[in-house]
């Protein structure tokens, strides 16, 4: 199995975190961000924002699934759980995260009565469909390019099963259009961009080209183990030390520069690019991926309706705001008073990959 | 919004820790209660007893490295041998759902008989419930004991800087192996649980030199039992991470299922906090006995940050480690 110790290993680590903080001893801050939460969590885990301060400030950016997506699209998920007959089946994280009313989760509903199923994988939605005709089986397809593909997969199978009791509610947000909103923003200050690895195996290194070309960004596609992450914190600082912006793929041994074709026309096959509203970001043009009318069949929002209320979002909570890169948690006043992980308050605190919850947990910036 | 018992109450985390409290303390409390160990430590007929119960629930009931019949009397001994205590005796309780196969009851209470006769243990008294199918997941067992008290004084406050901290062997085998045994995850290779009585490796260790505290790891991982042993008072506890035992198998599984090993559950394990003099001798103690060849030292009391578990990490850097703060979910990608 994938240990990657190599990437782990101190010796190498500690002479990169060297050589940038010689990089960066003069001079303004780099600001770097990591647009993707699992690099969010691997820095937090590994320490690696003391190892690089004061010279390199790591931003966390809208990279974490359950934190984008807004407090309204949660109500509605727990209105749907609630329906009779209706099992919602959903990745671990989103069962904690609460809608517009603090204390109202998937966790508490299904103590109450709901019938949530926990997955690893979505085709295990469709197994549950399947295995129980009576039930009406919701998957909540959320993520980015990365489980989009996986839920895709999910729709054509229950297309080839007939399967009437199965449907996604479709969440799925694309990468591109949220980083183009995000750098439109005069309060967005970054020099340079660690992308996500994961992300560029289904689209290829290629499709961050746009960061240096468009808007003179360097960016760097990256793995998730320390050493790729200080590697790739190695190779951007020069480029914004030297004003010279290009596209590096650190993470060469899974990404290739053109990604992965089949997974990319699976998702193509199914879904179509939409509006989508985001936490933070708020309503954002084809940012969204919804199914296409061939699969309507399996639309949980044409089944059950979906109309999240732009307006939900809990008071005082700048989740928003850390999503952006605009400020850090603990600029937040609710942070680690009444907001903690046992009892959160917005999605950056509840969701394993979320900014508030690695800095509450790991003692982070 | 009317607050409700969630899953997340029985995690052994915060939550846990809240309604206990809350709720538990406050209701029953007399000076035995309010120490919160592992075991009671009671006074009886001018002698020192120690007292202990614990309740087994585990889905699937029999996974890789044992079963609920084996838990439920590890789980129970244990405690009694982390409190400081020689395990006497034990109660049985039973709640079998109806529909459970009869062989399978043959299988859990053979290895009940088995653990119980490894761990030098007598189960003395028992109770039998049958409940409606779907009333219970296949069965549920309670155990209860007693013993005598071999060491007096464990204690949190026992703790003095410069301690070392002892780990009997890899974190995060149990409940990474009853993850994998759920089913969900196809998985090569063979994870099995740690589950096993403490009895001789706690005995090692009382008798190799000054030892401050013992616990088992279970619920909430060695992070959270950790933290239980410094939260609200001056000291720290330090660790290294390089130095903290996890096999292979264990690591890769929770990479897979994105869970960290050390907040997964122990059934086997004992953390253990002894006097720096006495570090060297206890550990030798500990290696040399059967289930704690991969005992190791990993980290030391000190007073940097009053209250927290602070890992020091390969790299250099280094993180808090919090208490487990409700059941760990798997992750999204």
């Amino acid at each position: 199995m994938l240990c990657e110790d190599a990437f782990r290993r101190p010796d190498g680590g500690a002479k990169l975190a060297q050589a940038i903080r010689e990089m960066t001893a003069d001079g303004a801050p780099v600001r770097l961000m990591e647009i993707c939460g699992t690099h969010t969590m691997a820095i937090a885990k590994a320490g690696l924002r003391p190892m690089l301060a004061p010279g390199v400030k790591l931003l966390s950016g809208p990279g974490c699934p359950v934190c984008v997506t807004p407090a309204g699209a949660i109500d509605e998920i727990l209105r749907i759980s609630a329906l009779p007959g209706v099992t919602v089946a959903s990745y671990g994280d989103l069962l904690r995260v609460p809608g517009s009313v603090r204390g109202d989760t998937l966790l508490r509903r299904k103590a109450l009565g709901a019938d949530v199923l926990t997955v690893y994988s979505p085709i295990e939605a469709v197994e549950a469909a399947a295995a129980y005709p009576d039930r009406q089986v919701v998957f909540l397809g959320v993520g980015f390019e990365t489980t989009a593909p996986g839920t895709a997969a999910c729709v054509l199978e229950a297309a080839r099963l007939n399967l009437d009791n199965f449907s996604v509610l479709c969440l799925l947000k694309t990468t591109e259009p949220a980083l183009r909103c995000l750098l439109a923003d005069p309060d967005t200050a970054i020099d340079g961009l660690i992308c996500p690895g994961h992300v560029a195996a289904i689209t290829g290194a290629d499709a961050f080209g746009f960061l240096p070309r468009e808007y003179g960004l360097p960016a760097v596609v990256s793995g998730f183990e320390p050493g790729d992450i200080l590697y790739a914190v190695y190779r951007l600082v020069p480029m914004v030390k030297t004003g010279r912006p290009g596209l590096e793929n650190e993470y060469t041994r899974l990404v290739q520069n053109s990604g992965n074709a089949a997974a990319r026309q699976a998702v193509e096959a199914v879904f179509r690019p939409t509006a989508s509203l985001w936490r933070g970001l708020g309503e954002v043009p084809d940012s969204g991926l919804e199914l296409r009318e061939e699969y309507a069949r399996w639309d949980a929002a044409r089944k059950f309706g979906f109309a999240p209320s732009p307006s939900a979002e809990a008071p005082g909570c700048r989740c928003g705001e850390v999503i952006r890169g605009v400020c850090t948690p603990r600029d937040c006043p609710l942070f680690g008073k009444v907001c903690t992980p046992s009892d959160p308050v917005g999605p950056c605190m509840v969701s394993g990959e979320g900014a508030c919850a690695a800095a509450f947990r790991y003692g982070a910036e | 919004m009317d607050e409700i018992i969630t899953l997340d109450y029985g995690s052994g985390g915060l939550r846990t820790a809240g309604l206990i409290d809350s709720m538990l303390v406050p209701a029953l409390r007399n000076e035995a209660l309010e120490a919160l160990g592992d075991g009671a430590v009671v006074p009886f007929s001018g002698d020192q007893l120690v007292f202990s119960t614990d309740s087994f629930v585990v889905t699937p009931w029999k996974f890789p490295g044992g079963d609920i019949g084996k838990l439920a009397v590890c789980g129970t001994v244990n405690d009694l041998c982390m409190a400081g205590g020689d395990p006497k005796y034990l109660s049985l309780s039973l709640i079998i759902e109806e529909g459970f196969a009869l062989e399978d009851l043959r299988t859990v209470i053979d290895s009940v008989a088995k653990t119980a006769r490894l761990a030098g243990v007598q189960v003395v008294t028992g109770d039998t419930k049958v409940v409606e199918r779907g009333k219970g997941d296949c069965i549920y067992i309670n155990t209860a004991g007693v013993g005598t008290l071999r060491t007096p004084g464990l204690s949190r406050s026992a703790i003095r800087e410069g301690d070392a901290v002892l780990l009997s062997g890899s974190a995060g085998c149990h409940g990474t192996a009853v993850l994998m045994a759920r089913g969900e995850i196809p998985c090569e290779g063979t994870l099995l649980s740690d589950c096993a009585p403490l009895r001789a490796l706690s005995a090692a260790a009382l008798d190799a030199g000054r030892v401050r505290i013992l616990r088992d790891p279970t619920r909430g991982g060695v992070a959270t039992t950790l933290n239980e042993f410094v939260e609200g008072g001056s000291l720290t506890i330090d660790l290294e991470e390089d130095a903290i035992p996890v096999d292979p198998p264990v690591a890769a599984a929770c990479e897979l299922l994105g869970i960290d090993p050390l907040y997964a559950a122990c059934e086997g394990r004992m953390l253990a906090i002894v006097a720096p003099e006495s570090a060297d001798a206890v550990l030798a103690a500990m290696r040399a006995v059967p289930g704690g060849e991969g005992a190791a030292r990993i980290g030391r009391v000190g007073s940097a940050r009053p209250g927290q578990v602070v890992l020091h990490t390969a790299l250099g850097g280094s993180r808090i480690l919090g208490k487990l703060t409700g059941m760990q979910l798997p992750r999204i990608c």
